[in-house]
């Protein structure tokens, strides 16, 4: 057994988030109500009731059809100042900002890890954060192990650098990212 | 070539089959950890190093290796005797279609059928749709009066298991969507067996077709097939048998099975990929319509009509895998010469002592029947606390190949409680120390994770 080669694609920060799965309800994510409604009901058992009063919610659900992991991202856009970037068709504003975000699924360590540090990356973040995390992130892992990751722009993020080599858990590290891309675009 | 390859096959019948008398599976002598290191010489692929340690290779119910003969079979034909089959008048093409059929004959031969009850096909999947879309066509009223009895309708009952591969329950879905018939299941229990006494209540006038595996590829059952024919039999129903986890490891005659068409692929069985077997009984292959169309399948043609060969050629359209099917032959040959009584009295060893060894290591649940019961040489597995692709991640690592996923099975993970598991799966070339070592490293995965047991 070459630890090595296991402990450099699961690092211990893959571990710990793939067991405490941050930003997953316990008992899975509510059903989503009608947009604008009860928005704050809508992500999850820690977002205080009338917390997402104005707040555009939508969802994305991946599967990864080689393996069966599926993730659901859904997240809470609160709208930029008036006057800030304009939205184009369908699309948030680069300065709206990512209130709420809440997943559920069921995986790998590693898409469920991902999904974890997902959302302590972009929850909080303007979507034009949210999206360099996200292409800085994507360019890591097709990779091949090739690009240092940049710690800066990824932190926790930053632990997925080894995935890059095991072309096969790609898909497994990008699902929810993927999903979390598609929800931005949502409806 | 063809001379070095039946000296080959020669060396073998004189080492193994000469002491593998006739015998019933029962009291077969299993082959030996002896005779198991003579037969690895003839499978090249297993000789090499993964990731710095010796390839063990526990995923043979996914694809198994080819020995040497198989290889050099295929070989042989394109070097030496490679033309078209059934259509050329020289003296190469009737070369080549009388090694096809030869094939088709050894084949048959192996499964107790005569050789015009063998269809070609490109996979098992393939076969099962030819049935479906066989008996659509009959729906439409295509294939005249004899066509009459596989056509379905509202108010027909097409029955499958909770247990099948999808490649034995989407076909009938789509058929049941087509005809209007309506699809229905025997359940599988909590461990892994069928619900017989359900099979009772669900198999009944309204029934025309009952489709069941005879070995799960996951939770490794053999199912009681004399038992679900006797019961199909009973209500005037065809049985249709997924036989892909059973031929290549069991001893199977189809005709004492009394199954209506049974499936199964060469790639499971030592042989290449892109060549399947179905079996139908000559007289409901005779009256069933075609599914592909085109040449080599037809006796007179104008622009508006066509006539159709027997079975079966009838099934057998376009150009046929030649060379694949030839090759499947010679893996034949191999079983046949190494004893498949033999072969299944060693992989149900094996498969006890994979379960015997899963039952030992802390968080383990076995999917299946447990320790004791009759099983083909796979076992399937939950690691509580740990994802079936981070399991074959970390036996990766070590060498060890095993499936992860749903392994085409998703209604049967759902059923037990799982969307994902990691199943080990032997054959004939399978050692003992094969077995140990993936129990061994089976053991250090959970720890590696964190997970406390």
């Amino acid at each position: 057994m070459t630890q090595s080669a296991m402990q450099q694609l699961y690092q211990q920060i893959i571990l710990d988030h793939a067991k405490s799965r941050n930003g997953a309800p316990a008992g899975g994510l509510p059903p989503l109500e009608a947009a604008g409604t009860a928005a704050g009901a809508s992500l999850g058992a820690d977002s205080p009731a009338g917390a997402g009063a104005g707040l555009r919610v939508t969802e994305s659900h991946q599967v990864n059809t080689t393996c069966g992991d599926e993730v659901t991202v859904r997240i809470g856009v609160r709208a930029g100042e008036p006057g800030g970037s304009p939205e184009s068709a369908g699309e948030p504003a680069d300065d709206a900002v990512i209130e709420e975000f809440a997943w559920a699924g069921d995986g790998c360590s590693i898409s469920m890890a991902s999904a974890s540090v997902l959302h302590d990356t972009v929850r909080g973040e303007n979507v034009a954060t949210a999206r360099a995390v996200l292409n800085t992130f994507r360019e890591m892992l097709r990779s091949r192990g090739t690009i240092e990751p940049d710690e800066e722009v990824l932190g926790d993020a930053a632990a997925f650098a080894g995935v890059s080599r095991y072309p096969a858990r790609v898909k497994c590290a990008m699902l929810p990212w993927v999903a979390f891309e598609a929800a931005l675009l949502a409806d | 070539m063809r001379s070095v390859c039946i000296a080959r096959r020669r060396e073998y019948a004189g080492e193994m089959t000469s002491s593998a008398s006739p015998s019933t599976r029962a009291n077969a002598r299993p082959l030996t950890d002896e005779e198991v290191d003579r037969i690895r010489n003839d499978f090249p692929i297993l000789d090499q190093l993964v990731n710095g340690h010796p390839l063990n290779y526990l995923d043979s119910g996914a694809t198994s290796q080819n020995p040497l003969s198989v290889m050099e079979a295929e070989q042989e034909f394109y070097e030496q005797r490679n033309a078209a089959v059934h259509r050329g008048a020289h003296t190469l093409a009737f070369g080549a279609t009388e090694t096809f059929e030869a094939a088709r004959a050894t084949v048959a031969a192996f499964i107790g059928a005569q050789a015009a009850e063998i269809v070609w096909t490109s996979n098992a999947t393939e076969g099962i749709n030819l049935v479906a879309y066989s008996f659509s066509n009959a729906s439409l009223g295509l294939g005249g009066p004899e066509a009459k009895r596989f056509a379905l309708g509202a108010g027909d009952e097409i029955v499958v298991t909770e247990m099948e591969h999808h490649a034995n329950l989407i076909p009938w879905q789509q058929l049941a969507l087509r005809t209007g018939a309506t699809l229905r299941f025997i359940p599988v229990r909590d461990d892994g067996t069928l619900d017989l006494g359900a099979a009772a209540g669900i198999v009944g006038a309204r029934t025309r077709l009952l489709a069941v595996t005879h070995a799960s590829n996951v939770v490794g059952t053999i199912n009681p097939v004399a038992e679900l024919v006797a019961l199909a039999r009973s209500v005037g129903a065809l049985v249709l048998l997924d036989a892909c986890q059973s031929v290549p490891h069991l001893p199977v005659d189809v005709a004492a099975l009394d199954v209506d068409f049974a499936v199964f692929s060469g790639h499971k069985m030592l042989g290449p990929t892109g060549i399947g077997v179905l079996y139908g009984k000559a007289e409901l292959l005779a009256g069933m319509p075609p599914f592909l169309t085109g040449g080599s399948m037809i006796t007179t043609v104008d622009m508006h009509t066509a006539e159709f060969l027997a079975p079966p050629q009838r099934f057998e359209a376009g150009t046929q895998r030649i060379s694949q099917a030839i090759a499947l032959a010679a893996a034949v040959d191999y079983l046949t010469e190494t004893g498949m009584e033999r072969v299944a009295a060693r992989e149900a060893e094996l498969g006890q002592r994979l379960v015997a060894g899963l039952a030992d290591i802390p968080g383990v649940r076995l999917l299946g029947p447990p320790a004791g019961v009759d099983r083909i040489g796979l076992a399937s597995f939950d690691l509580a606390g740990v994802h079936a692709h981070d399991v074959g991640q970390y036996l990766d690592e070590a060498g060890i190949a095993v499936r992860v996923g749903h392994h085409c099975a998703q209604p049967l993970h759902r059923r037990l409680g799982v969307t994902a598991s990691t199943r080990a799966s032997t054959y004939l070339y399978t050692t003992t120390d094969e077995v140990d070592r993936f129990l061994a490293t089976l053991a250090e995965v959970a720890p590696f994770f964190g997970v406390r047991s």
